[in-house]
């Protein structure tokens, strides 16, 4: 009986990791990450819409001027991600919820784990395709500024020509920030109960 | 002696003393009468919005023009009547229609009147109606994409001045002719002096189809020979009626100047037209023959249909009872206005010094109890006094047209005196009268022909300018001035240059009306038979000596932008779709030795300009409007060949270009 305690997890990391769960499946339809584009000529603003399998926002708009500096056309074929990323959210958010019902530590650290690591591979990959798209430029590009890329930011604002770029997360990306303080949270009352 | 030269100083002081006296008598000058908060009162910050849309008509411009209030900025001058190089409108092949008539292509209108469509009284801000003076017609203009989407012309009518008003729900815009003229039924070819026993008067009711706005010409009414000015739909109690004022009872041909002056009175007609309809549904109209065209604008091929229609209804008003009645009203009127309750009809006659106001209860009552002094060609006249409310004594001179606020006040416009007049309707008081500068015709109150007035402001829209800009030469503007009128007393707040000629103009809030606003036209719903809805989709087809190009337009290039295998004699038409689906990006098109003005294509539109190269060469287009940093680049070339010469037909744009044989 003991054992048994000593290895389940405590109630609130049973409710915590249910509801991460759920909320990780939610992913799957709503956007994760924003960037917010506004110049001169755009004072209602462009924005480009990432979610798990596709692009949204004013793609083509935004894909028009991109010509101009010869950046590659974006284009949804072009990301494998979009393919198999659905299915990943839906596999953490069974895990999570699965956390709950299993009622393990272990199982536990296992979930936490997996989703802090996915979460870092997937803005490691997302800073590689904005490095991408922003120094593979077209060399018959009708503008060239020599010396000039134009890869967005992470996260935050930056100049780019006549364009400020704002990278922000969308309600998907807080739904994995909060989904990750929840773990961490929950993994620190874990190691604490002894 | 010295005492002689100081009698001669004082006397001269005195002199002069008094001069200066009568001058300072004289009334002030406009210059003065400008207060101190105006400029305020009518800034409107760089960036921020005007508060009210104003629709202004362009009178022999043939189009009208949009400016915000009370800024009185212009936005834009809408084409209408008139072909509008500056967007192709008239020039283009899909446009060209929209100007046509039972006379063939008109290329220019007298646009008067306009009304905004109503629902229960209210502006819904959906449609704008126009009416053409000239080669009687009406127009109705989309409020999402300010548009002139359909013309319809108008039958047995010559002059459509008392038009387009429309009633309440926007069930009919109405056409009263100003010229009566024998009817197309009729004996044509008779001699100008059987006005009176030949020739008829035409008031026709345009419905509206509620959906689409389609209209059509639903019957109109055959009347006496007079001339019809203007006119205003019942509302409330009096809904179901509508009030045309007219003149020339006299029946004249000739110096009418003189000879339509003559009687003491002319008519208020009013016109029950919900019986009319009834008539109408019952049979009672003849179908008679006409000939007059409808034009038709496709909202997804961007194309105009013209069909020339060749019947009409007609209801004859001297056989019908119940239908029409006149009230006496003194001296020619112009305005015929209803004000906000419903109850009460303000005539205004050009030549009177008085304002008679005629009340609808007393209307009612002295037809149910036949209180006529008389019948005008076997039409009933009520007996004056039976019908008036009462006088408006001393309002000024020439009183024209009367609109009204929602506190229960008048504001009448006065061509002679010039000046505009707020007075009571139940009291028939003078409240305050303000110079204009100078001699108004129009006024318009923010919603003041409607049953729910905005009020605020008033802009007199006057037709003599004179002193009041910078000269131009001897061709001077025309003006518009802005009264504010919350108080008491009318402020004028600000003069502003306007379009053409002004007649009336309509007022509503903003926000009635921008945020319905198309910004682009979605490509996929493009349904033009000559539409590229992409590069790839850009071609040339040659059949005998018509050429259709499909081309395509897109920041910043043309395609195909080289086109070989042209030939003199050659019927070229460049179809011509702007791919862009962003906010505010036309672009323009033109071929040098154009003879149809240029394109001006807005997102997701396909436009068409025909071509006929007359000489052996390369031939430039471009792009006219500039679309972005690399407009410039945005061109291409036509080499046309000789008549019969073998050049293949060739084209691309880029790697696709023709190469060298």
């Amino acid at each position: 009986m003991t054992t048994s305690k000593k290895n389940s997890l405590s109630r609130v990391t049973k409710i915590l990791s249910f509801l991460g769960g759920l909320a990780l499946f939610a992913v799957i339809f709503v956007p994760i990450w924003k960037i917010e584009l506004d110049a001169p000529q755009y004072p209602e603003g462009l924005e480009l819409k990432i979610h798990a399998d596709k692009l949204a926002g004013q793609v083509d708009i935004i894909n028009g001027l991109n010509h101009y500096i010869g950046m590659r056309h974006l284009s949804e074929n072009d990301f494998i991600e979009f393919q198999f990323l659905p299915y990943i959210f839906a596999i953490l958010g069974f895990f999570g919820v699965l956390t709950a019902i299993i009622n393990r530590k272990w199982f536990f650290y296992i979930w936490g784990g997996s989703f802090i690591a996915f979460a870092i591979a997937a803005m490691v990959d997302f800073y590689m395709w904005l490095y991408n798209y922003g120094h593979n430029l077209d060399p018959t590009a009708p503008i060239q500024v020599p010396g000039m890329t134009y890869q967005p930011p992470l996260l935050g604002f930056k100049q780019l020509l006549n364009f400020g770029a704002y990278s922000i997360p969308d309600i998907g990306g807080w739904i994995m920030a909060g989904v990750g303080v929840l773990i961490v949270f929950c993994g620190f009352i874990e190691i604490r109960k002894k | 002696m010295f005492h002689k030269k100081f009698k001669s100083r004082f006397v001269a002081v005195a002199i002069l003393s008094t001069l200066v006296g009568l001058q300072s008598c004289k009334p002030k000058t406009a210059a003065t009468a400008v207060s101190g908060d105006a400029a305020q009162k009518v800034y409107v910050a760089p960036g921020q919005h005007d508060e009210f849309y104003a629709f202004v008509s362009g009178g022999f411009s043939g189009q009208v023009s949009v400016y915000g209030i009370p800024s009185g900025r212009l936005f834009k001058v809408l084409p209408v009547f008139s072909a509008d190089p500056e967007s192709g409108y008239g020039y283009s092949e899909e446009s060209r229609n929209m100007l046509m008539t039972s006379h063939g292509y008109i290329p220019w209108g007298d646009e008067h009147h306009l009304s905004f469509s109503q629902t229960n009284g209210e502006y819904d801000g959906r449609w704008l109606f126009a009416n053409e003076n000239n080669t009687p017609r009406v127009a109705r203009i989309d409020l999402k994409t300010f548009h002139t989407t359909e013309i319809i012309e108008i039958p047995n009518s010559a002059g459509n001045h008392s038009s387009p008003f429309i009633t309440d729900n926007s069930e009919y815009v109405v056409a009263g002719t100003r010229f009566s003229v024998p009817f197309d039924e009729d004996e044509k070819d008779i001699p100008i002096s059987s006005y009176a026993d030949k020739f008829s008067g035409a008031i026709s009711f345009i419905s509206v189809n509620p959906e689409s706005g389609r209209m059509d010409v639903a019957f109109q009414l055959k009347t006496p020979p007079v001339n019809y000015d203007l006119s205003h739909t019942g509302k409330g109690p009096s809904s179901g009626w509508f009030f045309f004022s007219t003149y020339n009872t006299e029946k004249a041909y000739t110096l009418l100047e003189v000879n339509s002056s003559q009687r003491d009175k002319d008519f208020i007609l009013a016109v029950n037209w919900k019986k009319a309809e009834e008539y109408v549904k019952a049979g009672k109209a003849r179908k008679v023959k006409a000939n007059y065209a409808h034009n038709i604008m496709d909202e997804h091929s961007f194309t105009v249909q013209s069909t020339i229609k060749d019947e009409v209804l007609v209801l004859d008003i001297k056989d019908l009872d119940g239908i029409c009645y006149y009230i006496p009203c003194p001296k020619s009127p112009h305005g015929a206005d209803v004000d906000p309750t419903g109850e009460y009809i303000v005539g205004s006659g050009k030549l009177a010094s008085l304002i008679p106001v005629f009340s609808f209860q007393k209307m009612m009552k002295a037809i149910e109890e036949k209180n006529y002094e008389g019948t005008f060609d076997g039409v009933p006249v009520l007996k004056y006094d039976a019908v008036l409310h009462g006088e408006v004594k001393k309002p000024g001179l020439g009183p024209l047209h009367t609109e009204f606020d929602a506190h229960g006040n008048a504001y009448t416009s006065f061509f002679v005196s010039s000046e505009v007049v707020k007075w009571n309707v139940k009291t028939l008081e003078v409240i305050d009268r303000q110079p204009t500068f100078y001699s108004t015709g129009h006024l318009t109150v923010a919603g003041g022909d409607s049953k729910t007035p905005y009020g605020k402001y008033l802009v007199a829209w006057n037709k003599i300018t004179k002193d009041r800009y910078l000269p131009t030469g001897p061709e001077l503007c025309q003006s518009a001035q802005l009264f504010d009128i919350t108080g008491d007393k009318m402020q004028l707040l600000l003069d502003f240059p306007t379009i053409g000629e002004p007649h009336y103009a309509v007022m509503i809030p903003a926000s009635k009306i921008k945020d319905n606003q198309v910004r682009i036209f979605d490509i996929t719903k493009n349904n033009h038979p000559f539409v590229a809805k992409g590069e790839g989709e850009t071609k040339i087809v040659r059949n005998g000596n018509r050429v259709d190009i499909y081309m395509t337009l897109i920041r910043s290039h043309i395609t195909p932008d080289n086109i070989e295998g042209i030939k003199v004699g050659d019927e070229v038409y460049f179809h011509v779709t702007n791919l862009e689906q962003d906010w505010d990006l036309p672009h323009g098109f033109t071929i040098l030795g154009s003879t149809a003005a240029e394109l001006l294509i807005l997102p997701g539109e396909t436009k068409t300009m025909k071509w006929m190269p007359k000489k052996t060469g390369i031939v430039p287009f471009y792009c006219t409007d500039f679309c972005s940093a690399l407009h410039q680049e945005m061109q291409g070339y036509v080499r046309v060949s000789p008549a019969g010469s073998n050049t293949p037909l060739r084209y691309g744009t880029g790697d696709t270009a023709p190469k060298a044989e």
